[in-house]
C-alpha cells in the first residue's frame, strides 16, 4: 500500500512515547485493525468483531449494556456519597439532608438513587428481551444462571441501599422485608422446620440467632443493622456482583457472541 | 533435576535459547522421548507413589478443614455475644400505676409494649403487627390499634378484626415480684390463637 501524505500528528503518532502506549497506529488493514482490540486491555473486552445483527437495538435493546453503564455510574456516584455520608443512626439521616441541601452538587444522591431504580428496571427489561429472543437456549443456559444470580444481586443491592437514608420509610421498609429471612426454612424463627432444630427444651434457632438476627445485627432495625447494610451495599455486594459480572460478559463471549435473529 | 540423567532424546536440537521453546521442537522432542522407555527415578531421593498420594491427601484434607473451619468463624463472627439493645425482661412498676380500661404507652418506646389493664387483669401485648412486623397506633377514641402500614386493626384484647393480619398481637410472660412491682418477660411469648392466653403468667389477676 503506497503511504500517503505524512499527517501532521506524525511527531506525536511516531513518537517513542505515543508508540510504547499504543502498538498499532492508525488502522489500514483489518489485520492491524484486529490488533488494536487484542493489544489495549479495555477494548479487548469487546469482541474483535460482531455480527450486524449485534449493533441492531431493535433486537436487543441493548439492555445489557445499559445495565453495565448504569453500574458503573451508581459505583461512581456511590463513591462520591460515601465521602459525605455516616453510616450511623445518629448522622445518617441528617446527613442525607446535607447532601439535598447545602453539598455542591448534592444531586448526586438523586442521581445515585433514580439510577438504582433505573438499573432494577433495565435488568428486569433485559431479562424480559432475552426470554422473548429465546437466548437462554443452549448453548447459552449456564449464563442465564449467572444471569438470575446478577438480578438477585441487584435486588439485593437495592434493598440495602433501602435502609440507608434512614427516614420512616426506610425503616418500616426494612423491617417488613427482612421478615422473609426471619421464614427461611429451618433456620428462620417462622420458617418451617426451626422446632427441628432443638435438643430438649433448648430451641437453637430463636430471634436472636436466626437467618434474620444474621442479616440485622439484632431483633429489630437498628443501629447493627445500618452498619451491616452500609457495609454490604458499599463492599459486600459490589464485590461478589462484579465477580459475576466477569463471569457472565465472558460466558457471552464464549456462548458464540451476542444473540441475534437465527 | 534432568542434569543427572542425560536420556539419548534430552540434547538433540539446541539451536539458539529463544527457538528451543517454541511449540514445534517442543512436540518433536516429545515424540523421540516417547518411543524410549520411561526412566523413573529411583535411589534414596524416590518418593513411592503411595507415599506421595497419602500425603497430598493429608494436605488437601487439612486445607479443606481449615477453609471450613474459616468458614464457621465467618458465620459466628455474625452473631454477637452482647447486643445493644434493651433487656428481655424488666420492672414495669407496680399494678396500681395502671389505670383501669386504659391502654398505657409507657413502654411502647423503650421496650416494644403495651401493659392494658381491666377490672380483673392485667396484660402485656407486643407492639409488633402479627402482618409484617411494624409497630401500630393505639387510637383511644376508636379503641383499637391501627396498624400504619397495612392498615390492620386489633381490639384493646389484641385480637385481629380488620386487615391483613392473619392472627392476634402477641402477648408476653407477666408476673408480680416478691416486693409487688410488675416483672415483664418477653423471652415468653403466649399466642391466643393457640390457646394460651389462658395460661397463668399469660395476664395478672388484679
Amino acid at each position: 500500500m503506497p503511504k500517503a501524505k505524512k499527517s501532521f500528528l506524525a511527531p506525536i503518532t511516531e513518537s517513542q512515547i505515543y508508540r510504547s502506549i499504543m502498538r498499532v497506529g492508525i488502522p489500514s488493514t483489518r489485520r492491524e485493525r484486529m490488533m488494536i482490540v487484542l493489544s489495549n486491555v479495555f477494548i479487548h473486552l469487546h469482541p474483535a468483531r460482531i455480527p450486524k445483527h449485534a449493533v441492531k437495538v431493535k433486537y436487543t435493546w441493548c439492555m445489557g449494556g445499559l445495565t453495565f453503564f448504569i453500574f458503573l455510574v451508581l459505583t461512581v456516584t456511590g463513591i462520591l456519597l460515601m465521602f459525605y455520608y455516616r453510616p450511623v443512626t445518629e448522622y445518617a439521616y441528617g446527613d442525607i439532608i446535607d447532601l439535598k441541601e447545602q453539598v455542591p452538587l448534592g444531586i448526586m444522591r438523586e442521581i445515585h438513587r433514580w439510577g438504582a431504580h433505573l438499573m432494577v428496571i433495565t435488568v428486569w427489561l433485559h431479562m424480559f428481551r432475552v426470554f422473548m429472543t429465546g437466548s437462554y437456549k443452549p448453548p447459552r443456559e449456564f449464563n442465564w444462571g449467572v444471569g438470575v444470580v446478577l438480578l438477585l444481586l441487584t435486588m439485593f443491592l437495592s434493598f440495602t441501599g433501602y435502609l440507608l437514608p434512614w427516614d420512616q420509610l426506610a425503616i418500616w421498609a426494612i423491617t417488613v422485608g427482612s421478615r422473609m429471612a426471619g421464614a427461611t426454612p429451618f433456620i428462620g424463627t417462622s420458617g418451617p422446620g426451626s422446632a427441628l432444630l432443638a435438643l430438649g427444651d433448648v430451641n437453637f434457632v430463636h430471634e436472636a440467632s436466626d437467618a434474620r438476627f444474621a442479616m440485622l445485627g439484632g431483633r429489630f432495625v437498628g443501629e447493627a443493622t445500618l452498619l451491616r447494610f452500609y457495609v454490604l451495599h458499599c463492599i459486600g455486594l459490589p464485590f461478589i456482583i462484579m465477580i459475576f459480572m466477569i463471569v457472565h460478559f465472558w460466558r457471552v463471549r464464549k456462548d458464540g457472541g451476542i444473540s441475534g435473529p437465527t | 533435576m534432568s542434569d543427572d540423567k542425560p536420556g539419548p532424546g534430552r540434547t538433540p536440537e539446541k539451536k539458539e535459547e529463544g527457538a528451543a521453546v517454541t511449540a514445534g521442537t517442543g512436540s518433536a522432542a516429545a515424540k523421540k522421548v516417547a518411543s524410549q522407555p520411561i526412566v523413573r527415578p529411583s535411589g534414596p531421593d524416590r518418593v513411592p507413589r503411595r507415599t506421595l498420594v497419602a500425603w497430598l491427601a493429608i494436605g488437601w484434607l487439612a486445607f479443606g478443614a481449615s477453609m471450613a473451619a474459616y468458614g464457621a468463624m465467618f458465620v459466628r463472627f455474625l452473631f454477637p455475644n452482647v447486643l445493644f439493645e434493651p433487656k428481655q425482661s424488666f420492672l414495669a412498676g407496680f399494678p396500681d400505676e395502671y389505670v383501669v380500661g386504659a391502654v398505657s404507652e409507657r413502654w411502647k418506646v423503650s421496650q416494644a409494649v403495651w401493659i392494658v389493664r381491666d377490672t380483673e387483669t392485667l396484660y402485656v401485648l407486643s407492639t409488633v403487627c402479627t402482618h409484617l412486623g411494624c409497630t401500630p397506633n393505639w387510637l383511644e377514641n376508636e379503641g383499637k390499634f391501627k396498624c400504619p402500614c397495612h392498615g390492620s386493626g386489633f381490639y384493646k384484647t389484641g385480637i385481629n378484626f380488620e386487615g391483613p393480619a392473619p392472627r392476634p398481637l402477641e402477648r408476653f410472660r407477666v408476673a408480680l415480684t416478691d416486693s409487688g412491682e410488675i416483672l415483664v418477660d418477653k423471652t415468653k411469648k403466649f399466642q391466643q390463637e393457640k390457646g394460651e392466653w389462658t395460661q397463668p403468667e399469660s395476664f395478672l389477676a388484679v
